[in-house]
């Protein structure tokens, strides 16, 4: 950097943004704010105005009096958790491969691994249908063998699982990528076998980030609703998950019902991102992990 | 134990690492690979702990063929150049590791732990963790995590690499003892010649996947096998010139060589150390007239470095301090150079059909 051009850094009295008039900061941060104010906090404030409306009352029996919709919450959370479980698993295994081994097609699986992120989720759902429905590849074969895919349970598990496949990996692999392997090698050297390295090495060294990972992971399968909503095919009761709750409420216009589904999706985003926000809060105080020095 | 590899050959993509690297280690011995990065010194020492798998050849420990044998069961102790700790255990626990995934008891664990602490003179550090240490401490906790499961053979990569220059000097004369005591066979990684030379008992130069020379560290520098090993040894004065019927002439340098004797003209390089040359006030039929272009004291040496304004080119001389009270040298002044003894290396001629 030029010692001359910086102005402002030259001196080091501070940074740049000093310079600045005082009415492009009030701007600028005002904007920010009203953006904000206007695309995210309204609408949840409203969500929440809306659903205690006529009373915490009022609010809990919409919740539970409904089957269908207590069925819904169940159903949520049955399958967000167990997506999120083979996330975490798949994610362990590929930011390993990716990141311990250097093979021909690393760089494509690498890029494959970000397409849940760009195809739409209802193409994802799609998919899926002319996969696994009746009339799909493996319908015929599946109808055989009795197992119900599409409009079931195995059916919203993979939606989800396919949506939010790459969190976790992608938490992990710059992680390990920058922790190198030399730990794991000398584990290895010191006569570990590849449990006790996994558990007392590897784990211990990306546990935060994979929490992290596991966390936006949970967030994104409960809400996840364009590719469910493809393969569930709305039953009530059977197979409609919280997000499609709130949509199929809205549609018979019960609004308080929608609105009281919606708040407590909400609550459950909302404590998800609370947790990976003390997460990353807690992290960054901690003395960043070192042992590799040039 | 002693350490054979016979043929060992690896491949990286287009990179030929190793190839067909043939070398006997005794057991017992401190052994230096010496050479500059690339030339496969660090992927043979992964390949001897089993790190690295080769493509071809076989890595005998005595006469057990352990080419095919996990890293894990060869019993090896490796210790890397960033050190490689676990990050997240204390300094115990790191010695400790090796003892308990081999699911030794509690107490011998302990008791083996106080024991490298004391070996490695970090008593009462036991509790720290990795990051509150030195440079110099951190590879000694790295040691003797190494040390702790009492490995057969003892590897060590670049160890001594990240570390500053007094404690590399510290730690280079200490490792040297605690082989002495231990007698573990040990390897070690280097592209510094000085401490190869000052540790190793015997020095293997290594350069572009192949062992250059193999030998004592007197043998090495006192009679190089190739140009490479001569240039590699370092602050050495090269002269590019022919030998024809047993005469050589290389720059300056006209000297009689027996390692050529056609009358037909071949290409050779003349290489002269800086103590084999010999500075003089007075002109001499073979000297050669230079110009001092700097002078530094250097322990019991005084390095000069002149130009040799004739043929253009740059020399570095030793002088020995009684030598150079004698004659009193100041940069600017000219003096006479004349070389007491220089190898030659005839390069293989190249045939243009």
């Amino acid at each position: 950097m030029h010692v001359s051009g910086g102005g402002g850094m030259a001196n080091g009295r501070g940074l740049r943004a000093n310079g600045d008039p005082l009415w492009l900061r009030v701007l600028l941060i005002g904007m920010a704010m009203a953006v904000t104010g206007v695309l995210i906090v309204i609408p949840i404030v409203y969500v929440f105005v809306q659903a205690f409306s006529d009373g915490v009352g009022a609010w809990w029996s919409q919740l539970t009096e409904d089957p269908d919709t207590r069925h819904s919450v169940l159903l949520t959370l049955s399958v967000a958790p167990t997506a999120v479980l083979a996330n975490t698993i798949f994610g362990l295994a590929a930011a390993w491969t990716l990141t311990r081994f250097r093979f021909r097609g690393r760089l494509l699986l690498l890029t494959l691994l970000d397409l849940p992120f760009a195809v739409s989720p209802v193409v994802a759902g799609l998919c899926i249908l002319l996969i696994y429905g009746s009339q799909g590849w493996l319908g015929p074969w599946l109808k055989q063998a009795g197992v119900q895919v599409v409009f079931a349970w195995p059916g919203l598990f993979l939606a989800t699982t396919f949506v939010t496949l790459p969190f976790v990996a992608r938490e992990l692999i710059p992680l390990m990528e920058s922790l190198g392997a030399d730990e794991e090698l000398a584990a290895v050297s010191l006569g570990a076998g590849p449990w006790q390295l996994f558990w007392r090495v590897t784990l211990p060294n990306i546990r935060w980030g994979l929490l992290f990972g596991v966390i936006q992971c949970h967030a994104r399968a409960m809400g996840e609703f364009g590719a469910v909503k493809v393969v569930s095919g709305g039953i009530s009761g059977q197979t409609d998950t919280m997000p499609l709750r709130v949509e199929k409420l809205f549609q018979e216009y019960n609004n308080p019902g929608s609105y009281a589904v919606a708040s407590v999706l909400t609550i459950m985003a909302l404590a998800t991102l609370t947790a990976a926000w003390a997460l990353e809060h807690w992290t960054n105080r901690r003395p960043t992990p070192s042992g590799k020095e040039h | 134990m002693s350490i054979t590899i016979a043929g060992v050959s690896r491949r990286f993509g287009d990179f030929q690492a190793l190839s067909g690297v043939n070398l006997q280690v005794p057991a017992g011995s401190l052994t230096a690979l010496l050479g500059p990065s690339g030339s496969g010194k660090t992927t043979l020492l992964r390949i001897i702990a089993g790190l690295e798998s080769a493509d071809a050849g076989q890595v005998l420990f005595d006469d057990r063929d352990v080419t095919q044998l996990a890293a894990r069961e060869r019993g090896v102790g490796f210790v890397f150049q960033h050190y490689a700790l676990f990050r997240h255990m204390t300094v115990a626990e790191n010695i400790a590791f090796g003892l308990r995934v081999r699911k030794a008891a509690a107490a011998d664990v302990n008791q083996r732990v106080q024991e490298l602490l004391r070996l490695v003179r970090l008593e009462g550090l036991g509790q720290r963790l990795p990051t509150e240490l030195s440079g110099g401490q951190r590879q000694r906790v790295a040691l003797a995590r190494a040390l702790a499961v009492r490995p057969q053979m003892l590897l060590l990569d670049e160890p001594f690499g990240a570390l500053d220059a007094r404690v590399r000097q510290e730690l280079r004369g200490w490792l040297r003892r605690l082989h002495q005591e231990m007698h573990v066979t040990t390897v070690f990684v280097t592209h510094d010649q000085e401490e190869a030379f000052e540790m190793a008992d015997q020095v293997v130069v290594m350069n572009q996947g192949r062992i250059e020379q193999t030998g004592s560290p007197q043998q090495v520098f006192d009679h190089p096998a190739t140009s490479f090993v001569m240039d590699f040894l370092g602050n050495v004065n090269v002269f590019h010139g022919r030998v024809t019927a047993g005469r050589l002439e290389a720059g300056p340098i006209r000297m009689a060589w027996s390692g050529y004797t056609q009358d037909e003209p071949r290409n050779a390089t003349a290489y002269v150390r800086p103590h084999e040359l010999e500075i003089d006030r007075h002109a001499e039929a073979t000297a050669l007239q230079a110009t001092i272009l700097q002078v530094t004291p250097a322990g019991s040496l005084l390095r000069v470095r002149l130009l040799a304004e004739g043929y253009g080119v740059e020399l570095n001389v030793d002088v020995v301090r009684e030598r150079a009270d004698q004659l009193q040298l100041r940069p600017g002044e000219q003096i006479f150079v004349r070389p007491k003894t220089a190898r030659v290396f005839m390069p293989e001629p190249e045939y243009v059909i």
